[in-house]
Formats: C-alpha cells, sequence, structure tokens
C-alpha cells in the first residue's frame, strides 16, 4: 500500500465519527422533519455513485484504445464501488420518499435511469466474473454505456419534472445544511479513494500471482 | 315458459343497472391540502424506524464491503507469501 494509505484511513475515521455529530446538529428541514436526514448520506452516495460511473467509463476507455492492464484494473475496481455506493443510493432513497412522497418508488426519469445505472455496473461484474477469456474488453464495452448515462441521470430532473428534487436544491442550501452535506461528502471520497485504492491492490495481486504460477509452469 | 324466462332475464338486467351511488353514498372529497402533522394518527408515518433503517444500511454497507476487500487481500497475500517461500525452496 502507498505511503499515504494509513494516514488517509485515519483521517476518514474520525471523518466518519465526527459526521453523525454534525447532522445531528444540523437543523430540521421545515415540512419533511425528521425524515430529511437521510439527505445527508443519500445526496453523498448517489454523487460517489455517479463518480465511480465515470472513473469506470474513462478507465474502461484507456485500456480499450491502450490496452494498459493497470486500466483494466482501476475500471473493475470503479465498477464494484458502482455497485456499492448505487445500492446505497437505492435504498437510502425509497426509505426517505416512503415519508416525503408516501411511496417507496416512483418510475421516473432520475430513478430508473439510476437503476438501470446500477444495473449496468453489475452486468459488468457478471460479465467479469464469469465471461471468460476476452471478457475485459466486452465488459470495458459495457462501461461506456454506464458513463454515458450518467449525465442523463444528472440533468435528468431538470428536463423532466416529476416528483425529484432538481439539481438547484444543493447551491441554495443554508449554510447550516450545506456543510454537514459537504463534509460527508468529503468522507465518502476519500472512502471512496480508499476503497478504490484497496481494490486496485488486490487486482495487481492477483496478476502478481497469476504470473507466479505461470513462471511455475515454465 | 321462454316468454316468462325473457322477462325475468330482463328484469335480473332492469336490477343491475340500478346506479350503485343510490345504495351507497360516495365518501365526502378532501378538497384541501392538509398538513402531514395534522392528519389522524393512524395516517401519520414514523421517521425514526426509516431514518435508523437507512443509516444502518449504509454502515454494514460499507463495512460488509470493506471486510469482502479485506478478506479477498488475505487470502491473495497468502497464497503469494506460499508460492514464493515454495520457489526459494526449489531455488536452493
Amino acid at each position: 500500500m502507498p505511503k499515504w494509505f494509513f494516514p488517509g484511513a485515519i483521517v476518514c475515521g474520525l471523518m466518519f465519527a465526527v459526521a453523525p455529530i454534525l447532522i445531528a446538529n444540523a437543523p430540521y428541514e421545515s415540512t419533511m422533519g425528521l425524515v430529511q436526514k437521510i439527505f445527508y448520506v443519500h445526496l453523498p452516495s448517489a454523487l460517489i455513485f455517479l463518480l465511480a460511473a465515470v472513473v469506470c467509463g474513462v478507465a474502461s476507455v484507456r485500456f480499450l484504445f491502450g490496452g494498459n492492464p493497470r486500466h483494466d484494473r482501476i475500471a473493475w475496481a470503479a465498477a464494484e464501488l458502482v455497485v456499492l455506493f448505487g445500492i446505497i443510493t437505492l435504498v437510502t432513497g425509497p426509505l426517505w420518499a416512503r415519508k416525503a412522497w408516501g411511496v417507496w418508488w416512483q418510475w421516473d426519469v432520475r430513478l430508473t435511469a439510476s437503476l438501470m445505472g446500477w444495473m449496468v455496473a453489475v452486468a459488468y461484474l457478471l460479465l467479469r466474473k464469469y465471461g471468460g477469456p476476452g471478457s475485459d474488453k466486452l465488459a470495458a464495452g459495457l462501461a461506456l454505456f454506464g458513463m454515458a448515462n450518467v449525465p442523463f441521470i444528472y440533468i435528468s430532473v431538470n428536463y423532466w419534472r416529476t416528483i425529484h428534487p432538481t439539481t438547484d436544491v444543493l447551491p441554495t442550501l443554508p449554510p447550516s445544511m450545506g456543510f454537514p452535506v459537504w463534509f460527508t461528502f468529503a468522507t465518502f471520497f476519500l472512502l471512496f479513494i480508499l476503497l478504490l485504492r484497496m481494490r486496485v491492490r488486490l487486482e495487481e495481486q492477483r496478476a502478481q500471482l497469476d504470473a507466479l504460477y505461470l513462471s511455475a509452469d515454465a | 315458459m321462454v316468454k316468462r324466462l325473457l322477462v325475468a332475464i330482463l328484469l335480473a338486467v332492469a336490477a343491475l343497472g340500478v346506479p350503485v351511488d343510490t345504495q351507497q353514498p360516495e365518501p365526502k372529497q378532501q378538497e384541501e391540502f392538509l398538513p402531514i402533522d395534522q392528519l389522524p394518527p393512524q395516517d401519520q408515518l414514523p421517521a425514526a424506524p426509516l431514518l435508523v433503517t437507512a443509516y444502518c444500511f449504509v454502515v454494514l454497507a460499507l463495512f460488509a464491503y470493506l471486510i469482502s476487500v479485506a478478506r479477498r487481500l488475505g487470502v491473495v497475500q497468502r497464497e503469494l507469501d506460499r508460492l514464493q517461500s515454495d520457489a526459494r525452496r526449489g531455488g536452493t
């Protein structure tokens, strides 16, 4: 692991300890009350979900056109994090919606596109696990669709007005609510970097293991 | 006989055609917005269980993934160490 990893992990742990205090001290939203506090984990996880899909897509493009296995490892690691942060987004959202909207789920564009983006990442991982030789290139192609979906997910709420709030919410938050949400985002972002590095390290070690087995056979 | 049967069928159809609203009055429609805290208690959904479930899920999902990656790293590391020690013993 690189030198920055363990200090980064300690900082991330401390941030995770502080975040609930900031969230608890944030004021209640006037119409939704207590349940709106789900926002402080829902929005950061959704942003990291989109970021991970972009990282997976960019690394896949670089792997497709450059052939560097390091980019393939980054794409694979990022795809797992798309699934992780995607499931957090897709579970916390309905828990909030049940109280705020009266329903668990709405087939609106934002929610449906997010679900599709998550399923693309699941398909990527299944392809990598069971696809056999050549699945790395096929999966990289699939990751491009996942990345192309990201701007669509983000702007969809502004073009197709449904029950989901628009992208104007975040910039217009008062500082008392904005600071906790940006702090939680920074915590999730640091965790994303650490998990990505750990997962890439796993693939590096697997590659090393394969090389050792091949040299033993030769 | 057939005539009586036809008359019975016509009477039955006419009886079914009686509007339902004459038998059962429609519930009164709510015509204005009602704040959630003014709803009767049985219609109000408690927020705390939803909030607790959301935060527990986030912590558990992140922790489970962290454990999963650490476990996989440990397995690969042990296998690497074993192969490297076998290779060293074979070389000496």
